[in-house]
């Protein structure tokens, strides 16, 4: 990845002294599916991750993620070995199988410029993802806008995971969550039980 | 700075403003005075009524939330407060330079943020204490003063209304203080409980000063009906009222048929007896022969009732068949002089005398004030000083039964046309005819307690059923909602506190607990 964007830090961008989390393998405007750097160690559900397509830069909160079978219509057997052996015993495992996971787009990066709604054209296959670094977070999530994607697509967990996690990185957690609380309220005002549900998740 | 409430967000001309508050609920009470900045234009009303709310029917029908962060988070957001707001006046107008501020005919957009008004926005319609303006107040939670237009206000027959102990006697002596101190009229006070030429403690405790114990005292006589009450209460009065049979008229009668047990047939006598005897009829009626009833044509039934009123009439002592001084001549020499008149009624408290009195007084001095009038006008001249007559208990007067008949309802009827209105006071304004309640220019309602009565105050009025919710939820003490024609607008007031010791060093009172011990009696009368 190159091209400085913004969040410098002592000459390299923002982008190149993220952590790398996986690579894109399938992709749609509103999110993608990106298999994961490591196996069994997906980004936590909700943290903020970063694709470069092109000029701009897509910002997705991961959603569910997945181990399995690396290839299609091959299902992974019970072994009976202990945690510890069985990387002795089948070293071959790693390479049949894979973590996935899904990242929900939530807004990119134009020119220095943050939109919270969706990029004009998806991610492209095999960019790598990159965890978001927590000033970018802060700065991403300054403006709550995102949040009525997530709802609409009812990702509620994703999105009760992604306010907890980014509240650490605002200097007043609590008072963030408040803000980000009042922000569902009118989103969700017409579905009182999901509202409470997902109002009990940000409790601080 | 102002504080902020919150913003508008629907509503209509007529209905008034929904306006979402952002401000404590608590703290946002129906009357207060508010303004509200449209784009081009500055609007002033008062709030109406004030509302709990919520986002959707699915939130208003949930149960609350338990935990204190959802609580925290629902507050203002999925649930929140709204105020009705009543806009009454246009104060950005470019005419509204010239000729003051203008009827809202129009509403400021969506989300045009509310105040609370200004002291600016106050003293633009209120205007500032002045030589034809003084204070009577301050809107709600606000500390601005409110003025009143003292010209504009004696142009009309003025009513103030309130249940006993909410501060009617205390607001009236605050209006005649101004009014006397304006030189806008002479007043002539019927003053049944004696609470207007010398104060008296009242039910809360508290000494309020009369009209002889501030600064107006030169500008004031006190007449009095009972001169051992006068000497009881160590006070001298200008002069002790008597009153001659000949005043008496059949009006009278009739105004005093219940209190005097008489029938509807005895009080139409009176007419026949005055027709036959003229002003004699009175002391005649008392000694009439069976031959001369025969004649009259009135039963004996009706004589025996007629005779029974009539005596007690009479042991009235302040009622004299030939009384050595014309009193009337007395209070309306002292009104042409420009002083005006407290009639202390003393001991006769009781409602037979109050009416007596009070009508045969104004019966004559409407006459003379009719005539002066009328000649003043043949002449191009200015008519005499208009003169403001102070009523208590005014319903006995005003009643739908006998307002057709009594002075005092031809007096608001025919508004200031002889130069003569009437400040009525009364506890109970359901029983003042209605056609006279609507003629009433300027009303200041003290909290009612009957629903009637609220009713019955605020007839004819604009935005009554606003008014209404705003009036019944005052604060019992010292607080008024003042409406009509010397107000662009209605407010509810903190009424100026007369005890305060701003207040009496403002008005001038010699000194604190002055004025009643005969002793000092040369300070209260510097001119004598």
């Amino acid at each position: 990845m190159s091209g400085p964007t913004t969040g410098d830090a002592g000459g390299k961008s923002a982008m190149e002294i993220a952590v790398k989390v996986g690579e894109v393998i399938e992709a749609r405007t509103e999110e993608f599916q990106a298999e994961s750097a490591t196996l069994h160690q997906p980004p936590p559900l909700g943290s903020l991750i970063w694709v470069r397509e092109g000029e701009i830069d897509i910002y997705a909160v991961t959603g569910s993620a997945a181990t399995g079978s690396r290839e299609p219509g091959r299902q992974a057997v019970a072994l009976g070995q202990d945690e510890e052996e069985l990387p002795q015993a089948y070293p071959q495992l790693s390479k049949l199988l894979r973590t996935t996971f899904v990242g929900l787009v939530v807004g990119y990066q134009e020119k220095g410029e943050l939109r919270h709604y969706l990029p004009p054209r998806p991610v492209r296959l095999h960019n790598f993802v990159y965890l978001c670094p927590s000033e970018e977070a802060q700065r991403f999530t300054r403006s709550l806008d995102f949040l009525s994607l997530l709802a609409a697509q009812r990702q509620d967990e994703a999105l009760g995971a992604c306010l907890r996690l980014v509240s650490h990185v605002h200097p007043n957690a609590e008072a963030f969550l408040v803000g980000a609380g009042r922000e569902l309220v009118p989103l969700l005002a017409g579905d009182v039980g999901r509202l409470h549900a997902l109002l009990r998740r940000l409790r601080p | 700075m102002t504080e902020y409430l919150g913003k508008v967000t629907e509503g209509s001309l007529s209905r008034g403003l929904m306006v979402r508050l952002e401000a404590p609920i608590e703290e946002v009470r129906a009357g207060r005075l508010v303004a509200i900045q449209g784009e081009n234009r500055r609007f002033l009303g008062y709030i109406s009524d004030v509302s709990l709310a919520s986002l959707s029917p699915q939130l208003a029908s949930a149960p609350p939330p338990s935990d204190p962060f959802l609580a925290q988070v629902l507050a203002g957001t999925g649930y929140y407060g709204q105020a009705r707001v009543l806009p009454k006046l246009i104060l950005g107008e470019p005419s509204a330079l010239l000729e003051g501020p203008q009827p809202a005919t129009a509403i400021p957009p969506h989300f045009s943020p509310v105040h609370e008004a200004s002291q600016q926005d106050v003293e633009l319609v209120y205007g500032r204490e002045d030589k034809r303006r003084f204070v009577v107040g301050s809107p709600l939670d606000m500390e601005v003063k409110v003025c009143l237009d003292a010209p504009l206000f004696v142009q009309r027959s003025n009513g103030v209304f309130g249940k006993t102990g909410s501060g009617k006697t205390f607001f009236t002596r605050l209006l005649l203080i101004n009014l006397i101190q304006k030189g806008e009229a002479v007043n002539l006070v019927f003053d049944m409980h004696g609470e207007y030429g010398w104060g008296r403690p009242t039910e809360s405790g508290v000494e309020a000063k009369g009209l002889k114990q501030t600064a107006v005292a030169s500008r004031v006589a006190v007449f009095a009906l009972d001169r051992e009450a006068a000497q009881r209460r160590r006070v001298s009065p200008d002069h002790i009222v008597e009153i001659g049979y000949e005043q008496i008229e059949p009006e009278d009668m009739g105004l005093l048929r219940q209190a005097l047990n008489l029938t509807a047939i005895a009080a139409e006598a009176t007419y026949t007896l005055t027709k036959r005897y003229r002003q004699g009829w009175l002391a005649k009626a008392l000694s009439l022969t069976d031959e001369e009833l025969k004649e009259l044509n009135i039963p004996d039934m009706t004589y025996d009732n007629l005779r029974r009123g009539l005596d007690r009439l009479r042991r009235l002592p302040f009622l004299v068949e030939h009384p050595p001084e014309d009193s009337v001549g007395r209070i309306l020499k002292a009104l042409q002089e420009g002083t005006s008149v407290v009639l202390d009624f003393g001991r006769h408290s009781d409602l037979t005398t109050y009416v007596l009195v009070a009508n045969v007084l104004t019966r004559r001095l409407h006459e003379i004030y009719q005539k002066l009038t009328d000649q003043a006008q043949a002449e191009g001249a200015p008519g005499p000083t208009p003169l403001v007559i102070t009523i208590e208990e005014a319903h006995r007067f005003l009643a739908p039964e006998v307002a057709g008949q009594t002075i005092f309802g031809t007096i608001a009827r025919e508004m200031r046309k002889y130069n003569v209105t009437l400040l009525v006071i009364d506890q109970r304004p359901s029983g003042i005819d209605p056609e006279v309640l609507s003629q009433l220019g300027t009303r200041v309602l003290f909290p009612l307690d009957d629903e009637r009565d609220i009713e019955a105050a605020l007839a004819g009025s604009q935005d009554r059923a606003e008014l209404k919710n705003v009036l019944s939820r005052l604060p019992t003490q010292r607080h008024a909602l003042i409406l009509g024609h010397a107000l662009p607008m209605p407010l509810a007031i903190q009424v100026e506190d007369v005890t305060s010791s701003q207040f009496l060093s403002k008005y001038g009172v010699p000194r604190a607990g002055e004025g009643r011990p005969r002793s000092k009696i040369g300070d209260l009368f510097p001119d004598e």
